[in-house]
């Protein structure tokens, strides 16, 4: 069993990500490796670069230069004139994307809709998942989730911290195989923000395999098992939760967790 | 000077089958104009130049001219070419003013259409299609499940203004010889020599009818968007 683990593709890897707007390099060459069941917080101030890798990662933002596996897939890439690199397969990159959960720093649920047609959307259009089953499978994570007598709501009429529940439960009924969570609750109001994070933990405990880019640094270190620090574009430090946090190698590092105590 | 109230009585039902030609053609044509305008307004808003430089064109002709020159050559100006004339699919519609009327029409109307349909698909937020695009949802799904309902909803306002010029520009297919309500109305003061009193009855007629559509959008709109309502 033991050498069965070590045979097993990563989660997610990717290898050397470069991202540049205009003639500002934004990634210099950021590689990670992300095993099951691993959760890796991504710090780091504004500007360097952490929302655009997570944003790379499902080509949500066409990266320069890297590669990118899921499950040990490999992404089709193919380069356009302007040298960025966009997916070269759509049907594999909408496959690929329907098993990366991505939840969004401002929610964008779908107005138009409800909340349970919001959660069912992808699952009934993607994975082609019989609606009756979509909606029972929809409610037992709003559930979850918490918000189960908003089914019938529009995001409109949510607060904020409901509202990025009901994003995290659409993620999670597409049945991920690793979940990116971008600034999930930098756009909430200070009373909302345990009640997401609350969410996120429970995912953590389950054992989710999830990438986090976040400003919430006690969460961070108490839900990790993996920390990167990102700076000008590269990783400045990597490593456990307490060695990030107390015992940094890099002095920028060590500067940046002393002023966001 | 005398206003006879008579006269309107007595051509009140002339002026009601003008009335309905009138909102035949611009429901005809509202609906022709919004088929022809999704083509035309998803192409005008893509990213290729080449995809959009079709569909500038034709919304730079029919904005730019008027619907009166453009009913002069759909009615005058197609029936000079003998092709047309000898086509026996296409001669029975374009010699009839009613079918030239709603070609015009539908094809004026098509391009303030897609222009709002445009702006409206612009203004869809990024972050939506963005959430779509990652549960891995392709380009065509994208498009009729989260872009066109939006923009549905979105360009609905300016979809209804639309409708009502089109009313008041149905006035011209009067001067193709249609005999809608203002065709309709020179016609009764020809013979009666009463314009103030028909005139005022036509106008009231199109007042009516303007009416009567700002509310089915009104409705359309409470339904469509009912989930703004009372938000946050």
């Amino acid at each position: 069993m033991i050498t069965m683990t070590h045979t097993l593709p990563p989660a997610l890897q990717a290898d050397n990500i470069h991202k540049r707007f205009g003639s500002l390099e934004v990634l210099k060459g950021i590689s990670l490796t992300a095993h099951d069941g691993e959760v890796i917080s991504i710090l780091g101030s504004s500007g360097s670069g952490k929302s655009t890798f997570l944003r790379c990662l499902n080509l949500l933002e066409a990266p320069h230069e890297g590669r990118i596996a899921l499950g040990g897939e490999d992404f089709k890439l193919k380069r356009l004139k302007d040298g960025s690199l966009v997916s070269a397969d759509p049907r594999q990159i909408t496959r690929l994307r329907a098993s990366m959960g991505f939840v969004f720093q401002s929610f964008n649920l779908w107005p138009h809709m409800t909340i349970l047609e919001n959660v069912i959307e992808a699952p009934v259009m993607v994975r082609k998942t019989p609606r009756k089953q979509a909606v029972a499978e929809a409610e037992a994570l709003l559930e979850k989730v918490g918000i189960a007598d908003k089914r019938n709501a529009y995001p409109g009429h949510l607060s904020g911290g409901q509202q990025q529940r009901a994003a995290i439960a659409r993620t999670l009924a597409m049945q991920p195989r690793v979940l990116l969570f971008d600034e999930p609750t930098s756009a909430l109001d200070p009373e909302m923000v345990a009640e997401v994070l609350n969410v996120i933990n429970g995912l953590a405990e389950e054992g989710r395999t999830m990438l986090l880019v976040t400003h919430e640094m006690r969460f961070a270190r108490n839900v990790s098992t993996r920390v990167l620090f990102l700076h000008d574009g590269r990783i400045e430090e990597e490593g456990t939760p307490d060695k990030v946090f107390d015992d940094p190698a890099s002095p920028r590092c060590r500067q940046f967790m002393a002023s966001h105590r | 000077m005398s206003f006879d109230t008579g006269v309107i009585l007595d051509n009140f039902p002339k002026l009601l089958t003008g009335a309905v030609l009138t909102v035949q053609l611009v429901a005809l044509s509202g609906l022709g104009g919004l088929a022809l305008a999704f083509p035309i307004g998803i192409a005008r808003s893509s990213r290729r130049p080449w995809v959009r430089a079709l569909p500038w064109c034709y919304i730079f002709f029919f904005r730019g001219t008027p619907l009166l020159v453009q009913l002069f050559l759909v009615y005058y100006g197609l029936s000079q070419f003998s092709a047309i004339r000898h086509s026996e699919l296409l001669w029975p519609y374009l010699r009839d003013p009613y079918w030239c009327a709603l070609i015009a029409m539908s094809m004026n109307t098509a391009a303030y259409i897609a222009e709002i349909l445009r702006g409206a698909l612009q203004a869809v937020p990024r972050g939506e299609i963005e959430a779509a695009i990652a549960v891995g949802m392709s380009k065509g799904q994208i498009l009729r499940r989260i872009l066109v309902p939006r923009a549905v909803r979105i360009g609905l306002p300016a979809y209804s203004n639309e409708v009502i010029l089109m009313l008041k520009g149905s006035a011209l297919a009067s001067t193709i010889t249609l005999l809608e309500l203002t065709g309709m109305a020179r016609t009764i003061i020809a013979e009666t020599y009463m314009p103030v009193e028909i005139f005022l009855a036509a106008g009231a007629c199109y007042l009516a009818i303007s009416f009567l559509m700002v509310r089915t959008f009104k409705l359309a709109e409470n339904i469509l968007n009912r989930h703004l309502r009372h938000a946050r």
